[in-house]
C-alpha cells in the first residue's frame, strides 16, 4: 500500500524541460516511475525522451490523467506553480524547489485552503516509495522495499538514515522529506496520521531539526495516536543560538526550538530517540525487535 | 539579512511609521551641529546589529551639543560589547542623534512569520523595552498576538483590538491603528521576516513612536529589493561568512578546531554533532550544497582553511545521485591546488564509493578515508587533538 505514491502514480513534471528537472525525470523513469507529462510554459507540443511536454498543468492533466505533480520550477516562479498544479485538481503536489520567498509561499499556502490538493514541501528530496515510485531527487539505490516509513526534514541526513536502515536489513514503505522552509505544506503530524494508518508501515523513523515547534507538536501526536515503535533524532545538538543553519527554518530564536528541549519532549513521548547520527538505523533494529518481544 | 536601526528608521517612515527625528554621522566633528539641529536633549546611539545596546553602554542621554559631541567621540571607533556580541565586541562605525522624548509609556511591538498558521502575526505587549523574550518567559499572559489574514491584509477591527488590549488611550487610538497599518504595509511589502518596535513609546504630549526599530529580511525575496540588498554592510558580518556568501555557500564560524564540510543542511548539522560526540568542537557549519562539485569543494577548503583555528578537517559527502569518484577528484583536485597541509578525512558514501576511496588513498595527500560518519568523526578529533 505505502502512503502518497505507489503503481497507480500518473506522475506530471513542472520544468521539466530546465537542467534540473529533465535530469531528475529521467532517473525518475529509470527507477520504474510512470511520468506520463511535462508541463513547461511555451514549450507545448515538443517531448523529453518521449514524455509530452504541455503549455499548462490543466491540459497536460486532461490529457494523460496525471495525478501527483512533481516541481522543478525556479524560486521566482514556483509558488505560481504550485497554485497552478492545485487549480487544476492534481491531489498531490511535490515542490522540490529551493529558495521560494517566504511571501509566495503565504500566498500559495492560502490559496490551497480548502482546496483537495496535499503540497509536500517545498525545498525537499521528494518522496519515494521504494521500489513502486520515485517523485524527488533522492538516489533510488539506496532505498530497499520494506515496512518503516521516514519523515524528514531534511535531505542528505534522510539519505544517511535511509542508508543505515538498507544497511540494517530494514526497508522501507515510504520516505517522506517535507522540507527544510519555514512554510510548509504538510507537516510531520500529517504524515505521522498518514504512515499510522498504513497498513504497509510498521514503525516510523522521523527526523527533526531545531528551529520551530514542529517535532514537538508530533511528539504529542504520537504519544496520542500513533502505536507503532516510533524513532526519532534532532539535528542541531551544537547549533549556536540566533544563527540560520542553512535551512531558513533551522534557527533557534528567542530560545525557542533547541535540539535539547526537543529530545526532551521526544522521550517523554515514548520516542526512541537515536543518540547519534551514526545511530539511527540500530535504533531502529534495537526498537523493532523490542516491540516484537512485547 | 539585519540592517541597522537608522536603516529600518528610513524604511519605516517611508511607509508612514513615526520615528523620532534625527541624524546619522560618523565622525564627532559632526555630532554638535546634529545636537544644536535637533535641539534640547538629545539620545546618542551606537549603530551595530547587535541587541543589548543600551546596557552595553551604547546608548547615552546627552543634555547640551557638548555632551553629545563627548559622548559621540567616546563611541565612535570603540569596540561595543554586549550580550550579543561577544567578548571581542563590534566596532562602532556610526551613530544615530535623535531628539529626546518626554515618554510616558514602552511598549512592544512587532510582526514576525508564524510557522504553524504559515502567516504574518503582529505581536504586541504593554511591557516594552525589556526583550520579549523575558515577557514571554515570565508574564505569558501579557503577550498580545494578532494573526493576519495573508488575502485580507490587517482589518480595521484588528488594529482596534490591538491599541485597546494595550490600553492605549482612547483618543490616540485612530493614530495607533495608523501605525499598525503602515507598519504591516512595510512589513509586506519589503518581503521581511522581522518587523520589531521596542519600544513603541507614547509620549507625554500624546504621540505615537517607534523608539527602536530592528528590520530583517527575507533573503530569498532580496531579489526583488534591490534598493533593500544594498542595506548590507558586510562590516557587520565574520569576513569569513562574507567570502562564503560570495561563493553561494552556507557557512558559520564556531570555535573549535575541526573544520567540516559537508552537502546539505541537515546533515551538515549532525556532522557538527558526532563531532562533538566524538569529543572534539566543529570550528565552523558548512553546507556545499546538494551536488558538491569541484568547484564548491576548492571554495570550501579555501574559507575552512582561512580560519586558524583549524586543526583537521572533515569531509562528509552523501553522494546521492553524484558519483563518489566525481566527488573524490574534485577533492584532490582542490587540495593539490591549494596545498593543504591541516589533516584531512573523508567520509563518502553513494555510487562508485570504492573508487572514490581509491583515489583518495593513491593521491599522496594527508588523506585518511573513513567508512561512516561516527568512524569519520573518531578519527578527524584524534587528528585535531595530535
Amino acid at each position: 500500500m505505502a502512503i502518497l505514491l505507489d503503481e497507480n502514480t500518473r506522475l506530471l513534471v513542472q520544468g521539466i524541460t530546465g537542467r534540473e528537472g529533465a535530469f531528475h525525470t529521467r532517473q525518475a523513469v529509470e527507477y520504474g516511475t510512470k511520468v506520463v507529462a511535462g508541463v513547461t510554459p511555451g514549450k507545448g507540443g515538443t517531448t523529453l525522451d518521449g514524455i509530452p511536454v504541455f503549455n499548462t498543468v490543466e491540459q497536460a492533466k486532461q490529457a494523460t490523467g496525471a495525478n501527483t505533480s512533481l516541481i522543478f520550477v525556479p524560486p521566482a516562479f514556483a509558488a505560481d506553480a504550485i497554485m497552478e498544479a492545485a487549480d487544476a485538481g492534481i491531489p498531490l503536489v511535490i515542490a522540490i524547489t529551493e529558495g521560494i520567498p517566504t511571501e509566495d509561499m503565504i500566498e500559495a499556502k492560502a490559496f490551497l485552503a480548502g482546496k483537495a490538493t496535499r503540497l509536500i514541501g517545498p525545498n525537499c528530496p521528494g518522496v519515494i516509495s521504494p521500489g513502486k515510485c520515485k517523485a524527488g531527487i533522492m538516489p533510488g539505490r539506496i532505498h530497499k522495499p520494506g515496512n518503516v516509513g521516514v519523515v524528514s526534514r531534511s535531505g542528505t541526513l534522510t539519505y544517511e538514515a535511509v542508508g543505515q536502515l538498507s544497511a540494517a536489513g530494514i526497508g522501507q514503505s515510504t520516505c517522506v522529506g517535507i522540507g527544510g522552509d519555514p512554510i510548509i505544506g504538510t507537516s510531520f503530524v500529517d504524515v505521522l496520521r498518514l504512515m499510522a494508518a498504513d497498513a504497509e508501515t510498521h514503525a516510523i523513523v522521523m527526523i527533526g531539526e531545531i528551529g520551530g515547534a514542529a517535532e514537538e507538536d508530533a511528539a504529542v501526536f504520537i504519544q496520542e495516536q500513533v502505536k507503532k515503535p516510533v524513532v526519532g533524532f534532532i539535528a542541531g545538538r551544537t547549533a549556536p543560538p540566533g544563527r540560520r543553519m542553512g535551512h531558513a527554518g533551522a534557527i533557534i530564536s528567542g530560545g525557542k526550538g533547541a535540539a535539547a528541549d526537543k529530545v526532551a519532549v521526544l522521550e517523554a513521548a515514548g520516542i526512541h530517540v537515536a543518540p547519534s547520527p551514526a545511530l539511527i538505523g540500530e535504533t531502529m533494529a534495537r526498537a523493532l525487535a523490542q516491540h516484537a518481544a512485547s | 539579512m539585519n540592517i541597522h536601526e537608522f536603516q529600518a528608521k528610513r524604511v519605516l517612515s517611508r511607509y508612514g511609521v513615526s520615528v523620532p527625528r534625527g541624524e546619522v554621522i560618523d565622525r564627532a566633528a559632526d555630532a554638535r551641529a546634529a545636537a544644536a539641529k535637533l535641539g534640547g536633549t538629545v539620545v546618542v546611539k551606537a549603530q551595530i546589529h547587535a541587541g543589548g545596546r543600551g546596557k552595553g553602554g551604547g546608548v547615552k542621554l546627552a543634555r547640551s551639543p557638548e555632551e553629545a559631541e563627548a559622548a559621540v567621540s567616546r563611541m565612535l571607533s570603540s569596540k561595543l560589547v554586549t550580550h550579543q556580541t561577544g567578548p571581542e565586541g563590534r566596532l562602532v562605525r556610526r551613530v544615530l542623534i535623535e531628539e529626546g522624548l518626554d515618554i510616558a509609556r514602552e511598549l512592544y511591538l512587532s510582526i514576525v512569520i508564524d510557522r504553524e498558521r504559515s502567516r504574518a502575526v503582529f505581536i504586541a505587549s504593554t511591557d516594552g523595552g525589556v526583550e520579549i523574550e523575558t515577557v514571554a518567559a515570565r508574564n505569558p499572559e501579557r503577550i498580545l498576538t494578532e494573526p493576519i489574514d495573508p488575502a485580507l491584509g490587517l482589518q480595521p477591527f484588528q488594529a482596534r483590538k490591538l491599541a485597546y488590549r494595550l490600553t492605549i488611550d482612547p483618543a490616540l487610538v485612530g493614530e495607533a491603528s495608523k501605525f499598525f497599518h503602515s507598519l504591516y504595509r512595510a512589513f509586506k511589502e519589503t518581503d521581511a521576516a522581522l518587523a520589531e518596535i521596542n519600544p513603541f513609546v507614547v509620549t507625554k504630549n500624546g504621540r505615537l513612536l517607534a523608539l527602536d526599530a530592528k528590520m530583517n529580511f527575507d533573503d530569498n525575496a532580496l531579489y526583488r529589493h534591490p534598493e533593500l540588498r544594498e542595506l548590507r554592510d558586510v562590516n557587520e558580518e565574520d569576513p569569513l561568512e562574507v567570502k562564503a556568501s560570495e561563493y553561494k555557500l552556507n557557512y558559520i564560524r564556531l570555535d573549535g578546531s575541526v573544520g567540516c564540510m559537508v552537502n546539505g543542511a541537515g546533515l551538515a548539522m549532525a556532522t557538527m554533532d558526532i563531532i562533538q560526540y566524538a569529543g572534539g568542537r566543529p570550528a565552523n557549519f558548512l553546507d556545499v550544497g546538494g551536488g558538491a562539485n569541484e568547484e564548491q569543494v576548492r571554495h570550501g577548503f579555501e574559507i575552512i582553511l582561512s580560519d586558524p583555528n583549524v586543526r583537521a578537517v572533515l569531509i562528509n559527502i552523501f553522494g546521492g545521485i553524484m558519483r563518489c569518484d566525481i566527488v573524490a577528484g574534485g577533492v584532490v583536485a582542490a587540495a593539490q591546488s591549494l596545498g593543504i597541509r591541516v589533516p584531512v578525512v573523508v567520509r563518502l558514501e553513494g555510487t562508485n564509493v570504492e573508487l572514490g576511496q581509491k583515489i583518495l588513498r593513491d593521491s599522496g595527500l594527508n588523506f585518511t578515508v573513513a567508512t561512516g560518519m561516527k568512524d569519520a568523526a573518531e578519527r578527524v578529533v584524534r587528528l585535531a587533538a595530535g
